[in-house]
């Protein structure tokens, strides 16, 4: 803006101004009114849901998914679909610290006197731009499943068979991913690569047997699964078998 | 026969003045609206505070205001929510990592109106954040943030990015499984930044590890320092507004009113 479209601004503004009605009570009344209906929407959802309380916070599980409060869901994806780990520090910090700045910058960048949105093109669409950014990724991040999820379609051979023989497939990959395997273990695109050797194709190298053996007698620091039900155990066991 | 009282022996000049002719006697409304008048002049004569309260509650607000402005003053009273809702949940909350979690489980389960209060807070926050971003998105459309409100925006933003702060850091308060995961990560995503990361994730640790003092630096953060900051920015906030006035909306235009244009030569 220059020195006369600033002038010209204020001219306007205090025309404006002039025409306009005093603070108090005009625009108090509608605070006032705003301000209860922000208390009784806070009051109401206080009385529906609540405040629940977890079980205490324990330092030695690792299987606990950890879930942020829900506006940080757009962050927290941010960070699920950056996967190759050179661009992770670039997910975490670089896109939020640059998206903070520019959001303290945004006067000194857009300097044009236009204030109609429909007139400043290039604003409007930016701001629709980074609403529905975050509106996506907040609604991806609240769907999505826990990171203890394995994306992985059965094999043809037990796909084909469906049935019983699918059901027991889909109940292994679920012990499997409750059981904090992805902590420590890679499958597919899933869980950590260490410090425990990735299961990708764990059941080409190792016979059910072998499999079995070492859930059961593992090398530390990994935990023995003997205590899992005998019908999980096995659909755990069956499940690693056919990854190969 | 009618027994009357002595006079108390008060001294000259405490003495009422005598009713003028014609004048009727005081009614109960009028001493009380008088001794109302003369307390509020009394502050004044000392503090000069009714310039200023006149200054901020007569200004004009610009034609075409709408509901749109009220959504600032929403989230303030958001922030004064959390504010009494925090204080009372401070009266019981103890951020040791023995008794965080048992005081939380009191507050919920036992104290008086406790999970109402709790809910109030933890319900709050989300009310807040929505409001803050709204607020932001109206300011942004109505291009608010141009001359000469720049700077206003620019403390809008830091308000933003303090709010933010303030239920990264509440969130760890009831130390429950979910708070002390989530809290363990966001710490870890700080610890990647460029750097200053480190840094940033040690002093939030208070060390290098998650530990004893780790909960009542949270603490101290959550319900001192950042909520001060935040209490003088939203002065300041207010002040700029006050000093420069809210916008109008940006597809009104003035009339050009003959009364008005003979005024302003």
């Amino acid at each position: 803006m220059n020195r006369q479209e600033k002038e010209e601004y204020l001219r306007e503004y205090a025309l404006l101004k002039a025409q306009g009605k005093p603070f108090f009570p005009y625009a108090v009344a509608k605070d006032s009114i705003m301000a209860v209906i922000v208390m009784a929407v806070i009051i109401t959802m206080s009385i529906v849901l609540g405040a629940e309380l977890g079980p205490k916070a324990d330092p030695t599980t690792t299987t606990y998914v950890p879930r942020p409060e829900w506006y940080f869901f757009f962050l927290f994806e941010l960070l699920r679909i950056i996967k190759p780990p050179e661009l992770v520090p670039l997910a975490t910090i670089g896109i939020p610290t640059i998206c903070m700045i520019l959001m303290i910058l945004v006067p000194f960048v857009d300097r044009s006197p236009e204030r109609r949105p429909e007139r400043r093109p290039i604003a409007t669409t930016f701001g629709i731009f980074v609403i529905a950014a975050m509106a996506y990724l907040t609604y991806l991040g609240a769907n999505a499943g826990s990171p203890n999820e394995i994306e992985r379609e059965p094999p043809a051979q037990i796909a084909a068979a469906g049935g019983q023989e699918l059901a027991h497939w889909e109940a292994g990959k679920q012990v499997t991913a409750q059981s904090g395997c992805l902590a420590c273990h890679k499958i597919g695109e899933n869980g950590n690569d260490g410090p425990g050797p990735p299961l990708t194709e764990i059941g080409a190298r190792l016979p059910k047997e072998a499999l079995a053996r070492t859930l059961i007698n593992p090398t530390a620091p990994m935990p023995s699964f003997q205590d899992l039900p005998p019908e999980k155990f096995d659909a755990l066991v069956d499940f690693l078998a056919t990854l190969k | 026969m009618k027994l009357k009282l002595p006079a108390p022996p008060i001294p000259e000049q405490l003495k009422p003045a005598p009713r003028r002719p014609g004048e009727r006697k005081p009614s109960a409304s009028d001493t009380l609206k008088e001794g109302g008048t003369s307390a509020v002049a009394w502050v004044d004569e000392r503090t000069s505070l009714s310039g200023g309260a006149r200054w901020m509650m007569f200004r004009k607000v610009p034609k075409g205001t709408n509901w749109f402005y009220t959504l600032g003053s929403a989230t303030m009273f958001a922030f004064l929510n959390q504010a009494m809702t925090g204080v009372f949940l401070a009266m019981y909350y103890d951020p040791s990592p023995t008794n965080a979690y048992e005081s939380t489980r009191f507050i919920t389960n036992e104290a008086f109106l406790g999970e109402f209060v709790r809910g109030m807070h933890k319900w709050g926050s989300t009310v807040m954040v929505i409001l803050i971003f709204l607020h932001m998105g109206r300011t942004f459309f109505f291009g608010a943030y141009k001359y000469p409100r720049e700077l206003n925006w620019v403390v809008g933003a830091i308000l933003l990015i303090l709010t933010m702060v303030m239920s990264f850091t509440g969130y760890l308060l009831p130390f429950d499984q979910r708070s002390y995961w989530a809290t363990i990560v966001g710490v870890n995503i700080n610890g990647t930044g460029p750097l200053v990361g480190p840094y940033l994730s040690d002093f939030l640790r208070a060390g290098p590890d998650f530990g004893a003092t780790t909960l009542s630096r949270f603490y101290a953060i959550h319900m001192l320092l950042i909520p001060g900051l935040i209490a003088a920015l939203i002065g300041a906030h207010l002040y700029l507004v006050a000093k420069l006035g809210t916008t109008a909306p940006p597809w009104l235009k003035a009339e050009s009113d003959p009364e008005l244009r003979k005024e302003s030569k």
